[in-house]
């Protein structure tokens, strides 16, 4: 079997003011010979927003999962709210889960759906119903009760996984990339609801994404997370201002931070790394000399693609519009405040 | 359908073949059902021209009724395929599910195991069978001819459903774990409704040989109470005369069970596929 079982009950029935912290020491797990996490140790506090980022196939749902107690870790200790969780069964971890597929029950109707997990708990109905009512005027799904998730469009699908998830007023939120299946612009309209929910419940809430932008604009503080291991945890200024590795400079932000080899430039370190923003257009004169590869106009920003003579390639950011085509020769200038310097070992030089 | 994706040259053949291949298929039963609405006479004289009033003759069907006990034959066939399906998919869900859905050490080899009975024919092991049966007293009873299909329709049973079942969204179940179903809930209620269009097709597959076997009845079984409708059948069939009508009768109505049992199997199959999944 691959759940704990055990009877320990903690929290199921606390009030909605519940706050949960999260503690992961030294979290390993293992699919046969394959170690896909390698040691994860965090702390969250009460009420705390977490997202994880990190590329795809990094670990960040089998974390989420052991949080759960989906998943038994080979190794390490999760403990929910001071208490150590290892063979509390999921239902009982005082968690609510939202899923990237929804996954809501498609034989039972909305109501069904939200009230399930409570009326598995032993709660009397008029509670069941109360919290229904309430998630649902949260979410404004009110006229959508009687109906089955097969009547319902995607958007709609997913707020009723929040509102499961609202409904059992968890101490912990977990989410599993919850808006990847859903279009741009109800992305955008969902991450702000998300917002709001986790202003409104003060409820910790666990969030994994690999969509920078939802992690960056959410979270309190994000985990970088890269082959099973924790790259860096911060603020969101803090990882896009002080990265501490390659892998952190080159995954947030977007476009990409340039790389730039140290020998190319005549520096000590191993690699030098500016982000597009920071690097400065001028028509004669500058830093390196380079031609327009290709140039994207998005109206508010313009991004350029250089070949430049010292430098290589450099992806430069410009605010606003401007008139350059490919094949024009232009001078990229580097903010020298805002250079990064790596060592061999991939790590910042301070 | 969609009048952008069809073409009428392309309908046209589609259908065609499938029009072809229905006749070949259906041609024997017919001639079996038709042949045993005439007399005598004329099912050999005849054998492919439609009872006309001339050779109308319900022999056949009087004579079923009358001689050995064909009411009882039903309904000892029936019970028999009914229970063995119902062991089938129960028992052949349940290991399906635990194949698919848990890792243990012993999986990879179970499911093996549970495989190699699909290669190997179980009449291989007939008198062992047999021996088992005396040993237990259950000769002669319709409990030893529903252990012996039970056994028989498994491992394709559990074949198929661990297909089916490592694709129905782990998510759905998790949820289920994280809303404090139990397994048992998380099995029956949410995972068993998603693969009903593959526990049908694995009841027609499993309902077919077990209702037309002669073998083990006739070895296991064959005593007057427990006579299935095949066995009863064969009662028609001498070594020097057959009484044609009867056999053609008794073969004509041992299809009408299967065939509503069928209907009630696609049914579930097309009502699955249309019922909405989890996205
Ligand atoms: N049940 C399993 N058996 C074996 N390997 C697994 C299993 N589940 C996950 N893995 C492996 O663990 C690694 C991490 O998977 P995980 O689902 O946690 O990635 P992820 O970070 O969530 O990726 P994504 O962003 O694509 O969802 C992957 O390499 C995957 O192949
Ligand atoms: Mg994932």
């Amino acid at each position: 079997m691959r759940r704990p079982r055990g009877c320990r009950r903690i929290g199921l029935h606390a009030g909605n003011d519940a706050l949960g912290s999260l503690t992961l020491e030294n979290i390993r797990k293992s699919f046969g010979k394959v170690d896909v996490l390698k040691g994860i140790d965090l702390d969250v506090k009460d009420g705390e927003f977490v997202t994880f980022v990190g590329p795809s196939g990094c670990g960040k749902s089998t974390l989420l999962r052991v949080i759960a107690g989906l998943e038994d870790a080979s190794g390490g200790s999760v403990r929910i709210d001071g208490e150590e969780v290892g063979s509390v069964p999921p239902a009982k971890r005082g968690i609510a889960m939202v899923f990237q597929s929804y996954a809501l029950y498609p034989h039972l109707t909305v109501r069904d759906n939200m009230g399930l997990g409570l009326k598995q708990a032993g709660e009397p109905k008029k509670i069941i119903e109360e919290r229904v009512r309430v998630a649902t005027s949260m979410l404004s799904l009110g006229d959508y009760l009687d109906r089955r998730p097969a009547e319902l469009s995607g958007g709609q699908r997913q707020r009723v996984a929040i509102g499961r998830a609202i409904v059992r007023k968890p101490k912990l939120f977990l989410f599993d990339e919850p808006l990847s299946n859903l279009d741009a612009a109800l992305r955008v309209n969902t991450r702000l609801e998300i917002a709001r929910l986790h202003r409104e419940l003060t409820a910790t809430m666990i969030y994994v994404t690999h969509d920078q932008v939802e992690a960056m604009t959410l979270a309190d503080r994000i985990v970088v997370l890269n082959k099973g291991v924790v790259e860096q945890v911060g603020l969101p200024m803090e990882l896009y201002n002080r990265p501490a590795n390659l892998f952190v400079a080159g995954f947030i932000g977007s476009p990409q931070m340039n790389f730039i080899e140290g020998s190319r430039l005549g520096e000590s370190a191993a690699t030098i790394g500016i982000r597009p923003e920071h690097v400065s257009i001028g028509k004669e004169s500058g830093t390196w000399k380079g031609k327009v590869l290709h140039a994207e106009h998005l109206g508010a920003d313009t991004i350029l693609y250089l070949d430049t003579e010292k430098a290589g390639f450099v992806t430069a950011r410009l605010f606003g519009e401007h008139r350059f085509a490919a094949d024009d020769v232009l001078y990229a200038t580097p903010d020298p405040a805002r250079i990064y310097r790596f060592g061999q070992d991939g790590r910042v030089l301070s | 359908m969609n009048k952008a994706r069809t073409s009428i040259p392309r309908a046209a053949a589609a259908h065609a073949v499938l029009i072809v291949y229905t006749i070949i298929a259906l041609f024997p039963v017919l001639i079996v059902v038709v042949n045993s609405f005439k007399s005598r006479g004329a099912i050999f004289r005849a054998p492919l021209s439609l009872p006309g009033p001339k050779t109308f003759d319900l022999i056949g069907y009087t004579t079923v009724m009358a001689q050995g006990n064909f009411p009882l034959y039903f309904w000892n066939s029936l019970v028999v395929t009914v229970v063995s399906i119902f062991l089938v998919l129960l028992f052949g869900a349940m290991a399906a599910f635990a194949l698919a859905e848990y890792r243990f050490r012993a999986n990879t080899m179970t499911g093996l195991y549970l495989a190699l009975g699909i290669m190997i024919p179980i009449r291989l092991g007939t008198v062992a069978i047999l021996r088992l049966m005396v040993a237990s007293g259950l000769v002669d009873t319709l409990t030893a001819l529903i252990l012996v299909y039970t056994a028989q329709g498994i491992p394709l049973a559990v074949f198929i459903l661990s297909e089916f079942m490592k694709q129905v969204s782990d998510d759905l179940k998790n949820a289920g774990r994280i809303d404090g179903l139990s397994e048992y809930r998380i099995f029956f209620r949410l995972v068993l409704p998603l693969v009903r269009p593959a526990m049908a097709t694995v009841a027609v597959f499993t309902m077919i040989p077990i209702w037309n076997d002669l073998w083990f009845p006739l070895i296991l079984a064959p005593s007057e109470a427990t006579k299935t409708v095949t066995l009863g059948a064969q009662l028609f069939l001498g070594q020097f005369v057959t009484d044609w009508n009867a056999v053609l009768a008794a073969l004509s109505l041992a299809i009408l069970p299967v065939l509503v049992l069928y209907l009630i199997f696609s049914r579930q199959l097309i009502r699955g596929i249309t019922s909405g999944a989890v996205k």
